[in-house]
C-alpha cells in the first residue's frame, strides 16, 4: 500500500532522514521505533507531504507521490496526526473535529458519520463537544487529535508518539482504540518510542537511529532483538 | 429578564449611530466620525490578514491609497459614473492585491512584514512620482462627491455620513460571516499553525491568497470612500505615517477580533482629535498608552474585555459546580 524507497529529507545542510525504506501492507499496523530526533517524524512529514524529498520516491497505492501537495494527500486518505496533540485552543472539540473534516466539507452528511463514530469510539468527546479543546486533559486531548485525523476518512493512518506523556492507564486505553480503529480496515503507522506497547499491537517494525533505519523485522522478532530490548524495553 | 444584554447594547449602539447626525451639534463631529468609520473598515481589512490568519502586512496603507487613487483617477480623469468608479477602484487594488499576495505569501512572519512594508513604500513612491498619472505632490482635485442613487443624494454631511456608516455596517456583518464560517476557522488554523492545517487537508497557500485578496478589498474601498469624502488625495495617504496609525487602531482596540478595528479606530480617532492643542507632543501620550496595552493587553482592549467576561463566566459556572456537588452530597 505505501512503499518509501531510498528517501532522504534534509533541513538546509542537515540531512534528517537518508536510506529509508520502508512498506506497509494494506490493513496492517506498522510501528516506527527510535528517540527522539532519530527521523521518525521527519519520515511521517515525507510521506504527508510537508517535507520536501531530497532523494528517493514514495509509492502510494501503486502511484508515486513524492512531492505532492499535502491537501492531495489528505484528500487520497494519507493522514498524519502530528505529535504533541496539536489542536486549535481556541476552538471547541467540535469545531476541532469538523476540520478534520476539511476536505470531505462539502458532504455535510458523511460528516455528520463521522462525527459519530468519533464520538462512539471516544464518548467523552461528545460529553465534552462544547468545551474549548484546550480545557481538555492530555488524554482528552490525544484522542481529540486522533479523532480529528479520523474525520477525513483516512485509509493510511499516521499516529505520532500517542503516548507521550500519558498516564499509563490511559496509553493502555489508547493502544486498544489504535486496534479497533486497525480492525475498521484502516492502515496505520504507528512512530513511538513506547516499544513494548506498540511491538504489542503492531505486526512488523522499523528501528531508527540518527536518520537511518538500523534494525526491521516482526514484532515478535524486534522484541526478541538485544539491541532493541536494551534501547527501548529496559530489560 | 436581563436587560443588559449583548443584543440589547448592539441595538442601542445601532440607534446611536443612526441618530447621531440628529444629536450632534455640528458638522464637525460628523466629519470626524465618517473620517473614523472609514479607516475602521480599512483596518477591519488588515485585521482579516494579520489578526485572523496571522500575517502581519504593512502595506496595506498603499492599498488603501490604490482604492483612493482609482476612484479619483475613474472618476476625474475617466469622468466614469461614482459608483462604477467605486467597484472599479475595488477591483483594481484587489488585482494589484493578488499580483503582491502572490509573491508577498512566499515569505512568513516577519520576513513578510519587512517584505510588506517595502511593497507599501514603493505604491507610495509610485504615486509619489508618477506625476503624469498621479499628479505627483501636487494631487488629485476635484474627486466627486458619491453619486445620487435616484432620489438619494450625497452631497450634505449627514448624508455622506449615513453612506458611510452603511457601508461600515456590511464590512462588519461580512468580516462576521467570515470568521463564523469554515473559511475564517481555516484562516484561523493558519494563523495556529500552518503545518497542522496542511496535516488537515488545508491548501494554505490558496487560502492566505484569498485572504490576503480580500483585506486589500477592503482597505481599497475604504480608499475609495476616502477620496470621494474628502475630495481630495494625495500621496501621503500611502505613507507609512498612515500605516503605523492604522496598525495602532488595530492594536490598541484588539488583533483578531471583531470588535476590536472599530473600538480603536473610534477611540484613538476621538482621543487624538481632543488632545489636538498638544500637537507633536501628543505622542508622549499615545507611546506609553500603546505599550501598556500591548504588554498587558495583548489582544487590546476588545480582547481584555472578552477575557474578563470568560473569567467572570469560569467563575459563576465553578460556583454552580460546587453547589450542585454539595447539593448531591446532602441528597
Amino acid at each position: 500500500m505505501l512503499k518509501l524507497i531510498d528517501v532522504a529529507v534534509a533541513y538546509g545542510s542537515f540531512t534528517a532522514i537518508k536510506r529509508v525504506n520502508i512498506e506497509v501492507e494494506k490493513g496492517e499496523i506498522v510501528v516506527l521505533l527510535g528517540a527522539n530526533g532519530a527521523g521518525k517524524s521527519t519520515t511521517f512529514r515525507s510521506i504527508s507531504g510537508i517535507s520536501k524529498l531530497a532523494r528517493g520516491e514514495i509509492h502510494f497505492q501503486g502511484s508515486p507521490i513524492g512531492g505532492r501537495a499535502p491537501d492531495k494527500n489528505v484528500r487520497e486518505g494519507i493522514v498524519q496526526c502530528a505529535e504533541g496533540r496539536k489542536l486549535f485552543p481556541r476552538m471547541t472539540v467540535q469545531e476541532n473535529l469538523k476540520m478534520g473534516a476539511y476536505v470531505h466539507r462539502k458532504k455535510k452528511d458523511d460528516i455528520k458519520r463521522s462525527l459519530e463514530y468519533v464520538y462512539h469510539l471516544f464518548p467523552v468527546l461528545r460529553e465534552k463537544h462544547h468545551d474549548e479543546a484546550g480545557s481538555l486533559s492530555g488524554g482528552q486531548q490525544q484522542m481529540l487529535a486522533i479523532g480529528r485525523a479520523l474525520m477525513s476518512k483516512p485509509k493510511l493512518l499516521m499516529l505520532d508518539e500517542p503516548s507521550i506523556g500519558l498516564a499509563p492507564l490511559i496509553v493502555e486505553q489508547m493502544f486498544q482504540v489504535i486496534e479497533e480503529i486497525n480492525r475498521e480496515g484502516i492502515t496505520i503507522l504507528l512512530a513511538e518510542q513506547n516499544a513494548n506497547a506498540a511491538l504489542g499491537i503492531a505486526k512488523k517494525g522499523y528501528v531508527f537511529e540518527n536518520g537511518e533505519i538500523v534494525v526491521q523485522g516482526t514484532a515478535t522478532e524486534l522484541l526478541a532483538n538485544d539491541e532493541v530490548k536494551k534501547a527501548y524495553i529496559g530489560a | 429578564m436581563r436587560i443588559v444584554t449583548k443584543r440589547n447594547g448592539l441595538i442601542a449602539l445601532l440607534i446611536l449611530a443612526f441618530s447621531f447626525p440628529y444629536i450632534a451639534q455640528n458638522d464637525y463631529y460628523l466629519h470626524m466620525l465618517t473620517l473614523s468609520f472609514i479607516w475602521a473598515i480599512a483596518v477591519y481589512g488588515i485585521n482579516l490578514l494579520s489578526g485572523y490568519t496571522g500575517y502581519l502586512s504593512l502595506a496595506h496603507a498603499g492599498f488603501f491609497a490604490i482604492g483612493a487613487y482609482s476612484l479619483g483617477l475613474l472618476t476625474v480623469k475617466a469622468e466614469m459614473n461614482f459608483w462604477l468608479a467605486l467597484a472599479g477602484a475595488c477591483v483594481i487594488t484587489c488585482v494589484i492585491g493578488l499580483l503582491i499576495g502572490l509573491i508577498a505569501l512566499r515569505t512568513k512572519e516577519h520576513f513578510f512584514a519587512i517584505y510588506t512594508l517595502c511593497v507599501g513604500y514603493i505604491i507610495y513612491l509610485v504615486i509619489d512620482k508618477w506625476e503624469g498619472l498621479t499628479e505627483g505632490v501636487r494631487g488629485l482635485i476635484g474627486i466627486p462627491a458619491p453619486g445620487s442613487i435616484g432620489p438619494i443624494t450625497f452631497d450634505t454631511a449627514a448624508s455622506q455620513y449615513y453612506l458611510v456608516l452603511l457601508f461600515l455596517l456590511a464590512v462588519i456583518v461580512i468580516m462576521y460571516r467570515i470568521i463564523h464560517s469554515l473559511t475564517g476557522r481555516t484562516y484561523i488554523a493558519i494563523r495556529n499553525s500552518e503545518d497542522l492545517a496542511r496535516t488537515i487537508g488545508i491548501s494554505t497557500m490558496k487560502n492566505k491568497l484569498t485572504a490576503f485578496v480580500l483585506s486589500t478589498f477592503f482597505a481599497g474601498l475604504a480608499g475609495a470612500l476616502y477620496a470621494s469624502f474628502i475630495r481630495f488625495i494625495g500621496p501621503d495617504i500611502g505613507s507609512t505615517a498612515i500605516m503605523f496609525d492604522l496598525l495602532m487602531y488595530l492594536l490598541v482596540g484588539g488583533i483578531g477580533t471583531l470588535s476590536g478595528p472599530l473600538v480603536g479606530t473610534l477611540l484613538l480617532v476621538i482621543l487624538s482629535q481632543n488632545l489636538q492643542f498638544l500637537q507633536k507632543y501628543r505622542m508622549l501620550i499615545f507611546g506609553p498608552l500603546l505599550t501598556l496595552i500591548i504588554i498587558f493587553y495583548p489582544r487590546g482592549l476588545a480582547g481584555a474585555a472578552f477575557e474578563w467576561q470568560r473569567k467572570r463566566r469560569d467563575k459563576k459556572l465553578s460556583m454552580v459546580r460546587a453547589d450542585m456537588h454539595m447539593k448531591a452530597e446532602e441528597g
